[in-house]
């Protein structure tokens, strides 16, 4: 759906997305180093469990939301990556503890 | 990282960091005032200037010379005393000017003798079929990513929608190489004769020139569609196509994306929830606060500066920071404000940098079938509540969006009407024969921004505060 131009030099950062390592950039969001990544990132709603993914990038349509090193409900698209972070793909809703 | 507010109390607090909230930040700062500046994103900019202080997007020409003025601002805003606090998220202000902010994870408070409000604008709603589809994005959306991240579409791409953000992005996308395969243009054709008598003052603003070259710039690499009529996107699980009507025409095509605009309005959340009083305003079909020529609203000690005071652009929205905080500076330290620019100077930048508007206003208003859906269109997409949903809830009583909320909770998933709020009051003005003004908007209320029960709890508490919920 996106790809990177190549005049992006920033450095490479190393994210984990249920599990799987993907190569971010330095000052990405998850929202976006997700969508550049080309992985199923398609969250599930908590009503019906229809598919989503990040629709307005700017924090208020709460469509990008995912689990961030073991908490839920996490704003994708207001979040930078770091390296070795653990992303999860929410499916429904947040869980109790997370 | 978590920062806090260094002080419990400041002249000016100041929320939101895009073009008016820097401008109003470092006037006061410049003046003397203790000044905060509170912003949710990553870095300094808000969504015009986005990323404006880390964008990997090197070469200047692509993102446009309108856009690097941010960078000015930025620096000047550095410059000054202002303490700039980012990834901080504020969820309540009060008639006490007393403001609840989320900063990593941790509230803090902080008071304020004056506070301006610069929360900028968010994209109207496209409420058309299937826009809950993933691989169906705001236009802004794909802007946001091409700005902070240097990325573009690659897919089989379609942006829809009119307004100026639909042509500069387009311009963006294909100036990074990104793909586009078409553009529907919504404008309505009535629209054009409507802004006519507008159009000198449009001809002689900076806005006409900029963008006939952009829209030029396009329709040289881009199969252009105007008059569109009808628009749905579709597929299972995943956007697969696009269709639309168009001089009485159907036609479908493939789609990996689908970027939407029909225009911006201003982000109301906190203003309301702060009590100030919104009125509707018919031209640009939106809630817009009650002000005066400085900004100042309803709630004493509350302006709104940018684009949240009703919608001008960028550089009004700077012009009208630098009038708010001015007039901050005049009713805190009169002195000082003999060292800012004179009010009679910037209210003649203003009416400058707001010339033409209400052409735009006028040329893209958006038609009423994006606006209004029916059937089975989503229109709350929190709590997937469709159109009919909607008017079966009219049918039987329901008056306005507040008793909608019991019948059908829309408005009461995390992004608490952002993107359904205007849907539903317009949409409940038709079916009741009322003006939106007559219909309402949602109560909003603290926390604007959904906090979790376990960072409340951890609010340090006084003992009248225990008392005040302790039994016996």
């Amino acid at each position: 759906m996106f790809r990177r131009s190549e005049q992006d030099k920033r450095p490479q950062v190393e994210i984990f997305v249920d599990g799987v390592a993907i190569t971010a950039r330095q000052g990405d969001t998850v929202s976006a180093a997700l969508l550049a990544s080309g992985c199923d990132a398609r969250r599930s709603t908590a009503v019906s469990g229809a598919p989503r993914l990040p629709y307005c990038m700017m924090g208020v349509c709460f469509d990008c939301l995912v689990t961030i090193d073991g908490v839920g409900n996490r704003q994708g698209c207001l979040v930078p990556v770091a390296e070795g972070m653990q992303i999860e793909i929410q499916k429904g809703k947040r869980e109790i503890g997370k | 990282m978590t920062v806090a507010p260094k002080r419990e109390a400041y002249d000016v607090v100041v929320i939101g960091a895009g073009p008016a909230g820097l401008a109003a930040a470092a006037t006061s700062a410049e003046a003397g005032l203790s000044t905060l500046l509170l912003d949710e994103n990553i870095g300094p900019g808000g969504q015009v200037f986005r990323a404006i202080a880390s964008t990997p997007v090197t070469e200047r020409n692509q993102l446009g010379a309108d856009y690097w003025v941010g960078a000015d601002l930025v620096q000047t805003l550095r410059a000054s005393n202002a303490e700039i606090i980012q990834r901080a998220t504020v969820w309540s202000l009060d008639r006490n000017l007393e403001i609840a902010v989320s900063i990593g994870g941790a509230s803090a408070f902080a008071r304020a003798q004056r506070v301006i409000l610069a929360t900028g604008a968010l994209e109207r709603p496209f409420p058309i079929p299937g826009w809950t589809l993933p691989g169906v994005m705001t236009a802004g959306a794909a802007q946001t990513m091409l700005k902070s991240s240097a990325l573009v579409p690659d897919g089989r791409t379609v942006i829809a929608g009119q307004g100026p953000l639909l042509w500069l992005l387009a311009a963006q996308i294909l100036r990074l190489g990104g793909r586009i395969d078409r553009i529907l243009d919504t404008t309505e054709r009535g629209n054009y004769f409507a802004a006519l008598p507008n159009g000198f003052a449009f001809l002689t603003s900076p806005y006409f020139a900029k963008g006939l070259s952009m829209m030029r710039e396009v329709r040289a690499k881009v199969q252009v569609v105007c008059g569109v009529t009808e628009l749905a996107a579709a597929g299972d699980g995943q956007l697969a196509s696009v269709s639309y009507v168009a001089g009485g025409k159907r036609e479908t095509i493939p789609a990996d994306l689908l970027l939407l605009h029909q225009g911006v309005v201003p982000n109301v959340n906190l203003a309301m929830a702060a009590g100030i009083e919104h009125r509707w305003d018919d031209l640009q079909l939106c809630w817009s606060p009650v002000l005066d020529a400085s900004g100042n609203s309803s709630v004493a000690g509350i302006a709104i500066a940018g684009d949240g005071a009703g919608i001008g652009g960028a550089t009004a929205a700077v012009v009208r920071g630098r009038i708010a905080a001015r007039a901050a500076v005049e009713a805190l330290a009169p002195a000082d404000a003999a060292k800012l620019a004179p009010m009679t100077v910037l209210r003649a930048e203003q009416a400058k940098a707001e010339r033409g508007r209400t052409f735009l206003d006028t040329l893209f208003r958006p038609a009423p079938q994006f606006r209004i859906p029916t059937g089975d269109t989503i229109v709350c997409r929190c709590e997937e509540v469709t159109a009919k949903d909607i008017l079966d809830a009219v049918a039987i009583g329901a008056t306005g969006p507040n008793q909608l909320k019991a019948y059908r909770r829309t408005g009461m998933g995390p992004c608490q009407g952002r993107l359904c709020g205007l849907t539903v009051t317009e949409l409940m003005a038709q079916a009741r024969g009322k003006t939106p003004q007559e219909i309402g908007y949602y109560r909003l209320r603290a926390p604007v921004k959904p906090i979790t029960l376990a960072e409340l709890a951890a609010v340090p508490k006084n003992e009248a505060d225990v008392k005040a919920v302790a039994r016996g």
